[in-house]
């Protein structure tokens, strides 16, 4: 495949995980188009919950690993899979099985612990200031990729890739939920992806984030993947059966100069695979 | 090779292995984390946790039929456990060598001398047995309090392995305990009392040194003098770990084994035999009918008089949330042996050890708080009923805690009931967006939902000036971009609700209008809120959102234990 340049999404349909994720990369131009030999990378997967893998309350393990091998393959020097939970940590990775699924693809995971933790001040931001943020994973990494399973969010409307950064938030962070869109505006000025993957093979429909039972997911088979975080969930929120304009944090993150919400404009490429 | 030696080597065995299993408790999955070893080895040999269990419950948990060995080779051989085998034994010869071993010979024959203070630890051992065995009031096991074995369980559980957890050894997160200073500070206590009186717990606390005592008396094989006179040297009661005056007429009950005298005897008079000292011998603990009736009658008593507070009736206390499965409150109270193996397995570090604000009874006892830990009681765990030792908490597993499968009709185990205090809620009495409890209510359909107002905001009702396009421009001042977080929205004419989506200081920006209100009209900012109800039928007591609420003093969502599913008479739904 040519490289396709630009900020393009790629949108493919399929319901194993490891199939899509490697034919939505590839329709973007291959992971080395993001991933350099030597590179340290950062995965994100969201893994808040203890919830096994099957409820999809988390990023699906298999696609972490797929992804992991990919970036090794592109030449990684190292990757590191991490994130700062709401329940248990530990409990969170050994239970979602991201855990297993990336030490077994090769991946270091990191546990978020009280060091790695900084306080920090984003420029511009009203929110952010002083407030203890995730960078310990970050400071001998180049490239950042975010996988987030898509899903119903009764407080925000719906936690895609750009909500996954709330994960980056130390500290008694549920108080930002007093204003969730601007947070999540703030978020996307503070982290800057190499690219963004959403899981939307099984949607969360209803009883978001937590789901907890299999009756909350619909099979949607489709994976977005693109380095425009705006409009992957621009496009996902249709998944959910929701407007664009149902979620405020997309125009404020358009505003912040994050991506755009016209994700038609950048000609998305569809395929299929497996 | 020497006997004293085979001793040491025995004691530092058995401490290393007590370390060993404390540290293997750990929840994770590093070569020194949980790997199926026996945990519970020791508490499960140690025959008071099994005679106060039977005394309370008239049966026997399988898993404590261990402590059948122990009391079958202290009557072959007699207290080998106390020398031999007892981790906290072991650390108090230690220091007790370390704090003597200076000192000359004639204080050290003092300070070994037998006491009349050592008949304490038969009273204490009857005080608590009597406690457990008194059929009338209920019964009530407290051994843990003292008992060797759970004391030095939750001392290492509690403080010692949390102190390293928390300077980033063993475990992978920190570890908290309320009022773990106190266990430290007995712990630390028991510990430096050596450096006055070697063994000072052993001869004169330990209960369950005083229950090997006894059975000591039958001991086949003991200590004692091959002829009647001896030089006297009196080197053996320099070194004398039981304070049984081996040199004169040994005390057989507080004999713990430790050889010394055998060791050190030049004239080689003392022997380890089936035959009765040609000295002569004290078989039985020193302990008077007074004392004993005494103490009979004060553990008797003292489960009446706990009881006074009635906190098993009426006057429960609500803030003890037990952990999954724990039996009904008076059985659990007839089981708990407060050694805090689930306070150490418990992977989100919400158990944690009662208080006395519950009563007395409850003290060191697993209770759940949310405010403490990583996340409340985790759906996916049943590890506190696997690793109770006396099943004070009993063997769940997830099907049954979750109501499922051959659970369903019973339903989920309901920890408490949690409920919204709406004092303290940031949308019920703020007027401020929030609901991370409903978010984080991991039942599915979830126990708590939410119902949407619109409620005009402070200062809200303005008045237009002007209006162009999507904007409108008011008279009165409002905060410049306050307006435009996605929640608030512009009411117009009483009734069309449009979200802000821009605001200055004098003007407010909607997306579109249906309506335009005209000059000299009124409109109302209102902020769109989701007020957080329980749903009762569905709530598991579970503490997840105690734990997150963001309102971080006093929650305002807390679990109390109405509604638990061990106590039906806690019930608030009818069925």
């Amino acid at each position: 495949m040519p490289s396709q340049a630009g900020r393009t999404i790629s949108i493919v349909q399929g319901s194993e995980r490891a199939k899509t994720v490697n034919k939505a990369i590839e329709l973007l131009g291959g992971m080395e188009r993001f991933i350099r030999p030597g590179d340290v990378v950062v995965i994100k997967p969201n893994a808040a919950f203890a919830s096994p893998p099957m409820l999809g309350a988390t990023t699906n393990p298999d696609l972490v690993a797929e992804v992991v091998k990919l970036c090794y393959k592109a030449g990684a020097k190292k990757v590191v899979v991490t994130d700062n939970p709401i329940n248990d940590p530990a409990s969170c990775f050994a239970i979602s099985g991201i855990g297993k699924a990336a030490e077994s693809a090769g991946a270091e995971v990191m546990l978020p612990k009280d060091y790695l933790f900084k306080n920090t001040s984003l420029a511009g931001g009203q929110l952010i200031k002083d407030w203890p943020v995730f960078s310990g994973p970050f400071e001998k990494a180049n490239k950042l990729i975010g996988i987030a399973p898509l899903k119903n969010h009764h407080r925000s409307g719906a936690s895609m890739t750009m909500k996954n950064w709330y994960g980056l938030l130390g500290g008694q962070r549920s108080i930002f939920h007093q204003d969730i869109n601007n947070i999540i505006a703030e978020l996307t000025m503070l982290v800057k992806p190499t690219l963004v993957i959403l899981d939307g093979t099984e949607v969360m429909m209803t009883n978001g984030p937590t789901g907890g039972s299999v009756s909350d997911l619909k099979r949607k088979n489709t994976l977005i993947a693109g380095c425009d975080m705006v409009a992957v969930d621009s496009f996902g929120c249709g998944l959910l059966d929701m407007k664009i304009s149902d979620l405020p944090y997309l125009a404020k993150a358009v505003a912040t100069g994050a991506g755009t919400t016209d994700f038609q404009a950048l000609k998305p490429i569809f395929a299929a695979a497996g | 090779m020497r006997i004293i030696t085979a001793r040491r080597i025995s004691q530092v065995f058995f401490f290393s292995l007590f370390v060993w299993l404390c540290i293997v408790s750990t929840v994770g999955e590093k070569f020194w984390q949980l790997r199926n070893w026996p945990i519970n080895w020791f508490l499960q040999f140690d025959p008071l946790a099994a005679i106060g269990t039977i005394l309370t419950t008239h049966t026997l948990y399988s898993n404590l039929l261990l402590a059948l060995v122990t009391v079958i080779l202290t009557i072959m051989f007699g207290r080998f456990f106390c020398g031999w085998v007892c981790p906290f034994g072991s650390l108090h010869q230690f220091v007790g060598f370390l704090g003597n071993c200076k000192k000359p010979a004639a204080q050290k024959i003092r300070l070994n001398a037998y006491r009349n203070a050592q008949g304490i630890k038969y009273f204490v051992l009857t005080v608590f047995l009597a406690a457990a065995a008194l059929p009338f009031f209920g019964a009530t096991l407290q051994t843990g309090l003292l008992d060797p074995i759970p004391l030095m369980t939750r001392s290492f559980n509690l403080t010692l392995l949390a102190i390293f957890d928390n300077a980033g050894f063993i475990s992978a997160q920190q570890r908290f305990y309320e009022g773990a200073w106190i266990i430290f500070t007995i712990f630390l206590t028991a510990t430096l009392l050596n450096l006055f009186i070697p063994r000072f717990y052993c001869r004169f606390i330990c209960p369950l040194g005083a229950l090997f005592a006894i059975l000591s008396r039958f001991a086949i094989w003991r200590i004692g003098k091959n002829q009647k006179q001896c030089s006297n040297c009196k080197l053996c009661e320099q070194a004398c770990e039981g304070g049984c005056e081996p040199a004169g007429t040994i005390r057989i009950s507080e004999c713990v084994l430790c050889f010394n005298c055998y060791h050190l005897c030049k004239d080689e008079t003392i022997s380890y035999r089936t035959r009765p000292s040609a000295a002569g011998e004290i078989i039985n603990p020193d302990i008077s009918r007074r004392g004993f009736v005494l103490s009979l009658a004060g553990g008797a008593l003292a489960v009446p008089a706990i009881r006074l507070s009635n906190k098993l009736g009426r006057n429960w206390y609500y803030k003890i949330i037990r952990p999954p499965g724990t039996l009904v409150e008076k059985e659990f109270l007839a089981r708990c042996i407060k050694c805090g193996q689930c306070m150490r397995i418990c992977p989100t570090n919400v158990i944690q050890p009662g208080g006395i604000e519950g009563g007395m009874e409850n003290l060191w006892t697993p209770v759940l708080n949310n405010r403490i830990g990583s996340s409340g009681c985790q759906l996916n765990c049943v590890a506190c009923g696997q690793i109770c030792p006396t099943a004070a908490i009993r063997p769940i597993t997830l099907s049954e805690k979750l109501g499922k499968d051959e659970f369903a009709a019973a339903g989920p185990i309901k920890l408490g009931t949690a409920f919204v205090d709406r004092n303290r809620c940031l949308p019920w009495s703020f007027d401020k967006p929030c609901i991370v409890c409903q978010e984080n209510c991991p039942v599915s359909p979830k126990a708590i939902y939410t119902q949407e107002c619109f409620n005009t905001i402070r200062n809200g009702i303005l008045t237009v000036k002007k209006t162009t396009a999507t904007t409108i421009e008011i008279a009165e001042i409002i905060p410049a971009d306050k307006f435009a977080t996605g929640d608030y929205f512009c009411k117009i004419d009483g009734e069309i609700r449009k979200k802000i989506s821009k605001n200055t200081e004098n003007s407010i920006t909607i997306e579109k209008f249906d309506k335009i209100p005209p000059a000299g009209g009124k409109i109302e900012i209102q902020v769109r809120l989701q007020r957080p109800y329980i749903d009762i039928e569905k709530c598991i007591g579970c503490g997840i959102c105690e734990h997150e609420c963001p309102v971080s003093g006093e929650r305002a969502v807390r679990v109390s234990a109405e509604g638990e599913t061990r106590s039906k008479d806690r019930r608030l739904l009818l069925k």
